[in-house]
């Protein structure tokens, strides 16, 4: 009864403050659908500029098929090697495609004729991406002109892409903004109530009173992990019917695991809570702190194999990184729990872990 | 002046009386601009890659060797069958299946063609596309090198060939930290000058303070400018370490002029913080200020092309990324530091911001009221 005239408590805290509710509502709704579509790491229309110097049918078929191509748009034509730096200087163009004299002759004669592709490295990523992509595009062409001429030995490749055929960027960034939406909601939101209440001093009135340290702490999460709950639903939803990214496996099993890592971040909060006395340093360790590394060391963002060993063991301590694996692997590649054990039985100990170091570190005490 | 003058002691003093702001400001973003450029590398290496061999034969040895040696990946696996490997992929275990039909050798050499079959986990689809595209190249290379051995060319090429040459500028050793230390910085700036500045003034708020300063005859453009200058100090002090640790530890040091970089980050300061103030008017408490603030700025964090290329964004979100101060920050960071482009180079940006940075503080000072 005493607990759950608790829980009333902050339900009402949360209800009354009409405009916290409807960012804590309508912010997952906004971040999903900006992300789902904004956000992807593929090369599209990339700008690029052409120096022909040959002007001939070769060179003009080949800058048509660059620019028909999603992955560049011809935005430019120069007339001289002196106009490539300022251009990139200028930070619009990222590459330039440059043709020597006489392509087309070379090509004919010679059967052999040189392509030079100058790119922007400042972003090493998108210009081996485009190096790669461009130059695809150019054997596809040179193919297409000796497809004539049959050639003996051939190995032929057949690709088939799994789980995700279009290739779509959304199939990666939905799990992995899920984690993320999640993650800082209830980290800093359960981290700052409790820390609110000690800054006013009402943490005192309650502490003073005959009902558990432990049930106030508690009846704090409970009401978020219903806002959660509900953010979960809205987050899949939007997912399947905008986003088209399908939830191939068991939908009971993935909000389960969801629910989880709520909890998990719950109690992420609530150790976060215990350690600090002002709203300002809880939300900076749970933004900072949280918000980067949920980023970076998750997984989505950048392949956590590349890393360097010593991050490659910090990742392991960001529960998004395990939960973004679960969302993976039931959302999109449909496996059942058999898959995915070990990453529950990860997040759980890390729940367990949470919890009892911020009952431990919870003072009854004032200082 | 005297009153501004006064107002700056007082912020001054709240701000280095706090130690655990203190630390706030200045331990957590250094920590980050140390720790995360790391762990910002798309470069493909190590693709696990399972193979399943049928064909156990020299050939197909010798691919997989030719495939190993490449570096782009590593071998996790050979598989007795295709579902076993499959099971791999679903378990995170290998990110592509590279297949070897049993009649491999014989078929290049009696029937002229032969299949290899390649299946690729495909759920980020960037490193799907380039892990095929990598393995396609060195399976090209392999049969060129079969064809060389079994017929004698002829000296001149006998197939058209066009030559690829590639020339990467600005950073030619490809190093992805000389782009994202600029970036990251730019975040931490932004982070430390919006939240500290919206958070402080809603502080005073919750607290009741503001309004013993409502009660005293100071202007309010006077305690506007006093709650913009400390951070717009601080904000320069942050930017000043952080160039000094990419200095430091990463070898960076701007192609460009430090007064430069300096220029557009007071203007980029100047409206940052005048978004902060005006989130500041618009909310009653911290929780308020923090949720909205955290909330924009992850928009405009993440629609920065900090970490994804606009280009690829549909058109909607590029509009909003031209409404993002963040975005020309992070552009203006890339272009003085990696290409070294001069103040008329960022002509645009510097207005653009500047134009943001005006509209952003009038508002806040017409929106300031010293009634409640």
């Amino acid at each position: 009864m005493q607990f759950l005239s608790f829980v009333k408590k902050e339900f009402y805290h949360i209800t009354r403050d009409k405009r916290t509710m409807f960012i804590l509502l309508v912010m997952p709704i906004v971040q999903i659908v900006i992300f789902g579509f904004a956000l992807t790491n593929e090369v599209k229309n990339s700008s690029v500029a052409v120096l022909d110097q040959s002007k001939d049918s070769e060179t003009s078929a080949l800058i048509e098929e660059i620019d028909a191509s999603s992955y560049f748009t011809v935005k430019k034509q120069l007339n001289s090697y002196k106009e490539i730096e300022p251009e990139f200087k200028k930070g619009n163009i990222k590459m330039i495609i440059v043709f020597p004299q006489d392509f087309a002759e070379d090509l004919k004669h010679f059967n052999k004729a040189q392509v030079q592709l100058i790119s922007d490295a400042s972003d090493p990523n998108l210009a081996n991406t485009m190096n790669s992509y461009a130059t695809n595009i150019i054997m596809d062409y040179q193919n297409r002109i000796n497809d004539g001429l049959k050639l003996p030995y051939r190995i032929k490749t057949e690709y088939r892409m799994l789980y995700n055929p279009q290739l779509k960027g959304a199939y990666n960034f939905v799990p992995g903004v899920m984690s993320m939406v999640l993650m800082l909601i209830c980290t800093m939101m359960t981290a700052i109530t409790i820390v609110k209440e000690k800054e006013l001093g009402t943490l005192e009135v309650m502490l003073v009173s005959p009902v558990q340290p432990l049930k106030i702490v508690v009846a704090k999460a409970v009401p978020y992990l219903l806002l959660s709950i509900v953010n979960i639903s809205t987050i899949l939803l939007l997912s399947v019917f905008v986003l088209d990214v399908p939830i191939n496996g068991s939908i009971i099993l993935l909000v389960m695991e969801a629910i989880l890592f709520t909890i998990t971040t719950l109690a992420l909060g609530l150790l976060i809570s215990t350690v600090t006395d002002s709203q300002q340093t809880a939300m900076f360790i749970s933004l900072t702190g949280m918000f980067l590394p949920t980023v970076m060391l998750s997984g989505f963002m950048f392949p956590i194999e590349n890393m360097p060993i010593a991050l490659q063991v910090l990742s392991n301590i960001v529960p998004a990184k395990w939960f973004y694996s679960i969302v993976k692997a039931v959302m999109i590649k449909g496996v059942g729990i058999g898959s995915i054990w070990k990453e529950t039985l990860i997040l759980t100990g890390m729940t367990a872990f949470f919890l009892l170091l911020s009952i431990k570190k919870f003072k009854i005490r004032l200082a | 002046m005297r009153t501004l003058k006064f107002l700056l002691q007082k912020e001054f003093r709240q701000i280095f009386r706090d130690p655990a702001i203190l630390r706030i400001i200045f331990v957590m973003p250094m920590m980050q601009l140390l720790f995360l450029p790391m762990a910002a590398d798309y470069e493909m290496k190590n693709i696990k890659l399972t193979v399943v061999d049928h064909d156990h034969s020299s050939y197909s040895q010798q691919l997989i060797s030719k495939i190993t040696s490449s570096g782009y990946f590593k071998l996790t696996d050979y598989s007795s069958s295709y579902n076993n490997a499959l099971h791999d992929i679903e378990q995170d275990k290998s990110d592509l299946i590279l297949s070897i039909p049993s009649r491999f050798e014989k078929d290049l050499v009696r029937e002229n063609e032969a299949k290899i079959f390649m299946a690729v986990n495909a759920i980020n689809g960037v490193k799907a596309n380039l892990g095929g595209a990598y393995l396609g190249m060195i399976i090209q290379d392999f049969n060129r090198e079969v064809r060389l051995k079994w017929i004698q060319f002829p000296k001149l090429n006998p197939e058209p060939t066009i030559e690829v040459t590639y020339s990467n500028w600005f950073n030619p050793l490809m190093n992805y930290k000389f782009f994202m230390v600029p970036g990251i910085l730019v975040v931490l700036i932004t982070m430390v000058g919006s939240f500290l500045a919206t958070l402080n003034i809603v502080k005073e708020k919750e607290i009741g303070t503001i309004e013993q300063i409502n009660v005293t005859p100071i202007k309010r453009h006077h305690f506007i400018l006093g709650k913009l200058i400390p951070f717009w100090i601080l904000g320069l002090a942050i930017l000043t370490i952080g160039l000094t640790i990419a200095r430091l530890f990463y070898g960076i040091i701007p192609v460009g002029h430090f007064y430069t970089i300096y220029v557009f980050a007071a203007i980029y300061l100047f409206s940052i913080l005048g978004l902060g103030l005006l989130i500041s008017n618009y909310t009653s408490n911290q929780q308020q200020a923090m949720l909205i603030s955290f909330f924009m700025m992850m928009v405009f964090i993440l629609l920065s092309g900090l970490y994804t290329s606009i280009d690829s964004m549909p058109q909607w979100a590029k509009m909003i990324t031209r409404l993002n101060p963040v975005t020309y920050f992070v552009q203006v960071m890339r272009m003085v530091v990696l290409k070294g482009s001069g103040l008329k180079d960022i002509a645009p940006q510097i207005f653009t911001v500047l134009g943001f940075g005006i509209f952003l503080n009038s508002w806040a000072v017409f929106s300031y009221h010293k009634r409640s």
